[in-house]
């Protein structure tokens, strides 16, 4: 069984994003870019199921040539080989999702496992519109994943609680949070990584047309909210709340 | 611009969420609704009084009982030859359905609006909420999801729309639902609460969360919260979470006990009327969004405050 994993760099989770003065975007200029922590989780997945029938995980990145330390992270991580598509400039959801669904069909995957969202752009869009445009079943925020007889059960975190769906394959799964907790990557690995197979290609090798559908017009800070004041004890703080109408 | 809301119920009642998805909808023109699932005359009747509304779509069939995208987006395609936009709120079954409606559609989805600019141009959260993106589509159609904290709630009474009964696309034979575990909450649902009470990872376990939390949160008639990090470990259910990517929140108040104020948290629940914080340590970053602050141990502070009140 083979999966197809897709990972996006992005601004690390830990630093705090700057906007530009000038309103164009997020300042990404010598700032620490990772994989995508949800993307982190879905290569984990992967390997996992490696003890489950999986042989083959192929991870695909679409973004500029640096894309490929995010690739090498997966690839130490336990991926076996990657396809980086190189675009240096911005590739929406629906381009994105287009390019993967043509990776797929040369592949060949029996399941893609994509983050639930990317922390940039929080979109949580790419799984589900490739579920669409491939015709597959689709497991978002999956929180566990069992392969069984030409199917898949997914759990997943609705509002409210869990909600198992069984799949049929080849399927989409997105992850959630608490499906697994990823690994670091060993030393040994990450020499070992360096070795394996990296394939480059372009939105054009696939004749896709990546013209983004929106334009960003401008970017801005939200409204900044100030520090209030500190309380010496509860009954101070009882008393702000009855001023405020909380407590009686 | 004729939109098409999706909406959202567990078969005996319209979900709140929808009715701040059509309010948004109302900005861009004419709101039609669409309501699939099984048995659901009743919510017809009920999302037929809702404010302003038109077109009221009614898919009755059990391939929708569950919301299953497989399904339901095929049926919302259909419904688009004759609408313009198609909105659902941010829900995790509206982001289920939402992208796979806009990839068959071949558009580009605006996720998560917080304001509608015109009919072409909206907000939307970037980099959990660190920035505003203003962007403008290009698309014939558009598809959108909303965020509801952003938007007021449309009125539950006053419309009379027309309710109107669409033939069933079918089940698809991709995905079947095989069960659910909804957790049965007596406390108000966090995304419409007027007060939530959220623990942190110092609670320390499952039964001081609950022993100290839940008291207070009942004193309040408050709903109650929790960070990732006390989710995961086990302290509070999942459905709990307030965050980036756990739920958005916006009630009057907001108290934070034992949260350290990690941005993904932040993300959930700064736009908050008022924010009480409670932390042992006076740096913790949640003191620079808390309108007021106690430093302290919150295993004393939390029941005197709980009896005091
Ligand atoms: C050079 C460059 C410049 C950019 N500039 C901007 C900009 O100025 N403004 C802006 O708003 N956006 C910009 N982007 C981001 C733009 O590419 C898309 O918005 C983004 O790829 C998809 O949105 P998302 O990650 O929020 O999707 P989501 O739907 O949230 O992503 C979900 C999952 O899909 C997969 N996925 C998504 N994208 C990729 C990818 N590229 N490769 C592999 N897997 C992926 C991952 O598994 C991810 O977890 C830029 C990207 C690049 C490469
Ligand atoms: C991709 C991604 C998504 C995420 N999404 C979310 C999300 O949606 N929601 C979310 O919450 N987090 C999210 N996180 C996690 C986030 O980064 C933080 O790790 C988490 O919010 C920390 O939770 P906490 O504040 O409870 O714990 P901590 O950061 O450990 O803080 C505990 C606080 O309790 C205080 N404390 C300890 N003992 C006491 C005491 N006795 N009395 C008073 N105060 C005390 C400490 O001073 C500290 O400030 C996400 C992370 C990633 C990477």
């Amino acid at each position: 069984m083979k999966v197809l994993v897709p990972v996006k760099r992005v601004l690390d989770y830990n630093v705090k994003p700057r906007v530009k003065a000038d309103g164009t975007g997020v300042d990404l200029a010598n700032v620490k870019m990772s994989m995508n922590p949800f993307d982190e989780i879905a290569v984990e997945e992967a390997i996992r199921l490696k003890d489950k029938g999986v042989t083959e995980i192929v991870v695909v990145s679409i973004g500029e040539q640096k894309s490929q330390e995010t690739l090498r992270t997966a690839l130490a991580m336990g991926a076996d080989r990657a396809i980086l598509v190189v675009s240096e400039t911005k590739v929406e959801p629906l381009g994105v999702a287009k390019i993967l669904a043509k990776i797929v069909e040369e592949e060949k995957p029996d399941m893609v496992i994509l983050g639930k969202q990317a922390i940039d752009d929080d979109n949580n869009q790419t799984g589900q519109m490739l579920a669409g445009l491939l015709n597959w079943g689709q497991g978002t925020f999956a929180s566990k994943v069992e392969i069984a007889d030409g199917s898949v059960n997914v759990t997943r975190e609705v509002d409210g609680g869990a909600e198992t769906d069984t799949l049929k394959l080849p399927a989409i799964i997105t992850t959630d949070l608490r499906l697994n907790e990823p690994r670091y990557a060993s030393l040994p690995n990450i020499m070992k990584a360096k070795s394996k197979p990296m394939a480059q290609k372009t939105p054009a090798d696939f004749g896709v047309d990546v013209t983004p559908r929106l334009t960003t017009l401008k970017v801005v800070e939200p409204a900044k909210r100030s520090a209030g004041i500190k309380v010496a004890d509860v009954d101070a703080l009882v008393g702000k709340l009855k001023e405020m109408g909380v407590a009686k | 611009m004729k939109t098409l809301v999706w909406v959202e119920h567990d078969g005996q009642a319209v979900k709140d969420a929808t009715l701040s998805a059509v309010t948004a909808a109302s900005q861009l023109g004419e709101v039609h609704l669409l309501i699939a699932g099984q048995g659901v005359d009743g919510v017809a009747a009920e999302a037929a009084k809702i404010a302003g509304v038109g077109k009221v779509h009614v898919a009755d069939d059990v391939a929708f009982a569950h919301a299953l995208a497989e399904n339901v987006a095929p049926l919302i395609v259909e419904l688009m030859a004759t609408h313009d936009a198609f909105v659902a709120p941010s829900t995790t079954h509206g982001k289920n359905i939402a992208p796979r409606v806009a990839a068959l559609l071949d558009v580009m989805q605006i996720s998560d609006i917080l304001s509608v600019e015109s009919e072409d141009t909206f907000t939307r959260p970037i980099y959990a909420g660190n920035a505003i993106a203003t962007v403008q589509s290009s698309d014939a159609k558009k598809v959108i999801t909303v965020r509801g904290t952003a938007f007021a709630k449309a009125a539950t009474e006053g419309g009379s729309g027309e309710i109107e009964a669409v033939a069933s696309t079918g089940d698809k034979g991709l995905s079947t639902f095989a069960g659910s575990e909804i957790a049965k909450n007596e406390r108000p649902e966090l995304t419409s609460a007027k007060i939530i009470v959220s623990g942190g990872r110092a609670l320390a376990s499952s039964e001081q969360f609950h022993a100290t939390i839940d008291p207070l949160a009942d004193k309040l008639g408050a709903g109650v919260g929790a960070s990732r990090a006390a989710v995961d470990a086990g302290y509070a259910p999942n459905d709990y979470q307030v965050g980036q990517t756990g739920k958005i929140v916006a009630p009057e108040v907001y108290v934070a006990i034992g949260i350290s104020g990690a941005i993904q948290h932040l993300a959930g629940m700064k736009d908050s009327k008022v924010i009480v914080a409670i932390n042992k340590d006076e740096d913790a970053p949640i003191f620079q969004v808390a309108d007021i602050g106690l430093v302290g141990d919150l295993f004393k502070i939390v029941p005197e405050l709980t009896e005091k009140l």
